[in-house]
């Protein structure tokens, strides 16, 4: 499953910079968004569209989550960047402007008949829907459960204070309450909230500040705008010392249950159940991922 | 496809390139590179295979190419054809 | 024509002079060459007059220069000196021919010196320069034989004499009448006159010329008078803004920041980095990015280090006046707070390019380097590393002090991106090679990092890290595989440069490129 996958940091790339592109394979995220909305000029979407392809094409050993930002399905461009991008095999669509359950379910469609087409499993594709309006926070429920492909609900903060006729301040209390909706609807709907941009590349205090604040919401990821801005992320959400222990105890704790065949696992006088195991795993996945382990996750634990 | 107008594509941006391309009688490439002198050839074969691909046989094609990195090349290429057969 | 151990091929004989070919870094033992100091003639002056002559034009006739010698100034007015170009237009004026030039360094500024060489006022350089000259040197439209070499190497060629000079026209920015000179103060100061110092203890005449005369005596000074025999004024040594034009940011290039994490990271792998430290490292945007990150390291786990060395930006200043340093060896200053600190702070050391990096003396600072940051043009599989030509062949950058440091300090690490503009820069063969690969410790590109095989333990500290240790065929061949194999630059027979090691071997030539 992708749902528990470690997403930090989910940088834009602009689909039409190949001096930026070239670089995709060496940015230490872990992963990126090729745009073809926002980043691309309306003239240059054919030639963003054509690069993006090309370079996914020459870009055989990946080592980071390929998403994929299309124009939105009801533009001209929308069918016509799928078209174009799936047969490079990105592992997610980024769909902005998602206000609808209806509209990730027509994206969803869109997937499945290619993957029946081209004899693919169905859900090889998945979907990052941006909720960036108002309209898509109050649906944010409703998106968050509409497809099996959806492994998380990414803010969208620009449009969002656009759709509210507000002016985004660096202080948040006027993104406050969405980013409250969105990580309730992600964790009702048992998958990852990832934050919006930061983007005064300028302020790293305030970008760590942010990040921090994210991090005690529930949000395990930020989406980002300059390479520059990976480190301070990743450093905020690498796990503490004690946390790194008590997933390890976790671990143990299911590795014995395993071997001696109960398949129960009790630590501390409590259940292991799967979602403690779950959140174990993704602790040590940061804390290797950081450096702060020596040994790879084991992700078959959780299955015995 | 045949190229029936002018059609351009690309930046001046290091690592990208333009191309400009236009209805000729025959076919005609001319390259221009600030790594001509080590890379002119790997330029040519890749035009010449772009191209053939795309079943091109008459046109004046023009890159002006700042280091750009053959899928570049590549996508570059596809857009101006694009463009000028539409 | 020899192979020298690297494979090049070596003229015996260039512009009339013998040279012996590159055999490795420790071939060469002066007690063994029976080398020894230049010597001078022993003068006297009785007199406590002022030594003023003049103008420039008074001091090239009072220091008897005459067809077929030597001169000599420095380069710590770097783009912005005017002195050179004066001087040259000078002994024009005076009919003098035949002149070689064996400053520390030559700048793109000095390409006004093109006309004089076409004319025969200036007939060879023995020294390494950058941009045009050595650009139409190697295009095959400018003839100067032209001899590359290291700070410290040419430092070592003057005190031995084998390049004798016969006049030093040394910039004074800070002088009086009877030739006690500093840089430190003055509308043309730059701090440490490092490289000049050489010439002023050897060279067979010495003129400080000044723009700024003070009365006597001119203190702290850094050349004093009973070495000086001539002084000279002029309206203006150079252009200010021009002296001190280096570039001191940090990169904000993505790549340009991940090369220097992964050097920093190599720092801290090398297990020197605790006190006594000691450290050098560029004015490059990504060498300052590493200095930052050493920085933070430093501050973090309360290092105190030895001495930070080379040329000297203010980044190491502050680091010092912060207390991270005891001190710093300062041959050349890279920017206005350099210059300030030197003329006050007695921890903030001036060095002379002998004392720096000279390989025959007992002991040059480069010895006691721990780690150090250097840059390249191309570097290849075996480790060798060009600073002085591009990937097209032409000559166009100066050696430094790269492999003087290269050979000093127990790691040096190459910074460099792995594609500059589609050319690949870790090759199968560099188009020159400036510093031979068994004295480079680590290339560090944003692919990689790839150790040389005389630091297995760095090595595998770096491995335990997790940080990206490839083998630098490995590195090659994943560069090759996005840009394509280069086609290589052809280049004719005629030799028309030497590029000398530190030890006065000679490592490589420079050829004109074929049209």
């Amino acid at each position: 499953m992708t749902d528990s996958r470690l997403r930090r940091t989910m940088l834009y790339v602009p689909g039409n910079m190949p001096s930026m592109l070239q670089n995709v394979p060496l940015f230490k995220c872990d992963s990126v968004i090729l745009d073809l909305e926002d980043a691309v000029n309306y003239a240059e979407k054919d030639a963003a569209r054509n690069l993006v392809r090309r370079f996914l094409s020459t870009w055989k050993e990946r080592d980071k989550e390929v998403l994929v930002r299309i124009n939105p399905l009801h533009t001209e461009w929308g069918r016509d960047d799928l078209a174009a991008i799936l047969p490079e095999m990105p592992d997610a669509i980024r769909l902005p402007m998602c206000e609808t359950a209806e509209q990730a379910l027509e994206l969803d469609a869109e997937l499945t008949q290619y993957e029946s087409a081209q004899g693919l499993a169905t859900g090889r594709f998945a979907i990052l829907p941006s909720i960036e309006t108002v309209k898509s926070v109050l649906n944010a429920y409703a998106i968050a459960t509409s497809s099996k492909r959806i492994f998380g609900l990414a803010f969208g903060a620009e449009d969002y204070t656009a759709s509210m006729g507000i002016a985004r301040t660096n202080s948040g209390e006027d993104l406050m309450h969405p980013r409250m909706m969105i990580v309730m609807a992600a964790k009702a709907a048992g998958i990852q909230a990832i934050d919006t941009v930061f983007s005064d590349v300028g302020d790293m205090d305030a970008l760590r500040r942010e990040t921090e604040l994210v991090k005690r919401l529930g949000y395990t990821g930020k989406c980002l705008v300059n390479p520059r801005q990976i480190d301070i992320i990743h450093e905020v959400f690498a796990p503490k010392q004690e946390e790194i222990d008590y997933a390890q105890e976790v671990v143990e704790a299911i590795r014995q249950a395993h071997e001696s065949g109960t398949g129960v696992a009790s630590l501390r006088g409590r259940m292991v159940d799967a979602p403690i195991v779950k959140r174990a795993l993704h602790t040590l996945r940061a804390a290797y991922a950081q450096g702060l382990t020596d040994t790879p996750v084991d992700e078959e634990i959780l299955h015995g | 496809m045949k190229i029936v107008k002018k059609g351009m594509a690309g930046t001046m941006q290091s690592s990208d390139l333009m191309v400009f391309v236009e209805p000729a009688d025959s076919l005609q490439v001319e390259i221009e590179s600030t790594v001509i002198r080590q890379f002119g050839h790997l330029i040519r074969v890749k035009v010449d295979e772009v191209l053939a691909r795309n079943g091109v046989s008459a046109g004046l094609i023009r890159l002006t190419d700042r280091g750009a990195l053959d899928y570049a090349i590549e996508a570059r290429i596809e857009t101006a054809l694009q463009r000028a057969s539409a | 024509m020899a192979r020298n151990s690297l494979g090049r091929e070596i003229p015996e004989i260039f512009n009339g002079k013998r040279y012996i070919p590159y055999r490795d870094p420790h071939a060469i033992e002066p007690e063994t060459f029976h080398f020894q100091r230049a010597s001078r003639v022993l003068k006297r002056n009785y007199s406590g007059s002022s030594k003023v002559v003049g103008g420039l034009r008074e001091a090239i006739v009072a220091s008897g220069l005459k067809d077929g010698m030597t001169i000599s100034t420095h380069h710590h007015l770097r783009n912005g000196d005017r002195l050179l170009n004066d001087l040259v237009r000078e002994i024009d004026a005076l009919g003098i021919r035949d002149i070689k030039i064996a400053s520390s360094s030559i700048h793109i500024v000095h390409a006004e010196l093109i006309p004089y060489i076409r004319k025969g006022v200036i007939t060879a350089l023995e020294c390494g320069v950058n941009g045009p000259i050595g650009e139409q040197i190697s295009k095959g439209e400018l003839t100067c034989p032209i001899v590359v070499r290291s700070h410290g190497g040419r430092a070592r060629s003057v005190i031995s004499g084998e390049v004798p000079i016969d006049v030093a026209f040394l910039a004074a920015p800070c002088c009086d009448e009877y030739g006690n000179f500093n840089g430190f103060y003055g509308p043309s100061a730059c701090g440490s006159l490092g490289y000049a110092l050489v010439d002023a203890q050897y060279a067979r005449k010495v003129v400080a010329v000044t723009d700024h005369l003070v009365p006597y005596p001119a203190l702290p000074f850094s050349v004093a008078q009973n070495i000086v025999d001539i002084v000279a004024t002029v309206d203006s040594l150079g252009d200010p803004r021009k002296i001190v034009s280096s570039t001191t940011q940090l990169t904000k290039d993505p790549m340009g920041l991940l090369i220097a994490k992964y050097a920093a990271t190599v720092i801290d792998s090398s297990g020197y980095l605790k006190n006594g430290f000691s450290f050098q490292t560029g004015t490059g945007g990504i060498s300052l990015a590493v200095a930052g990150h050493v920085r933070d390291m430093m501050r973090a786990r309360r290092i105190k280090g030895s001495f930070g060395c080379g040329g000297i930006t203010g980044f190491f200043v502050d680091m010092l006046d912060e207390g991270l340093f005891e001190g710093l060896f300062d041959v050349q200053c890279f920017d206005l707070k350099a210059v300030e600190s030197i003329g006050r702070n007695r921890k903030h050391q001036e060095m002379s390019a002998g004392l720096y990096a000279n390989p025959f003396n007992m002991g040059a600072v480069v010895n006691r380097l721990d780690c150090a940051i250097l840059s390249a043009t191309e570097i290849d599989v075996d480790f060798n590393v060009n600073v002085n030509t591009e990937s097209s062949g032409l000559l166009l950058h100066n050696t430094g002090g790269h492999c003087d440091v290269a050979k000093g300090a127990k790691v040096s690490i190459i910074v460099c991106p792995s594609i500059r503009g589609r050319l690949p820069m870790v090759r199968d063969e560099v188009t020159t090679i400036t510093t031979p690969g068994e004295t480079v410790g680590v290339v560090v590109t944003e692919r990689g990092i790839a150790v040389n095989d005389h630091l297995p333990e760095l090595k595998a500290e770096l491995i335990r890290r997790r940080a990206p240790v490839k083998d630098i065929h490995d590195l090659r061949d994943e560069i090759y595989a996005a840009t394509g194999a280069p086609k290589p630059v052809e280049f004719t027979d005629e030799v028309v440069g030497l590029i000398e090691y530190l030890d006065g071997t000679i490592i490589d030539t420079v050829r004109t490129v074929r049209a």
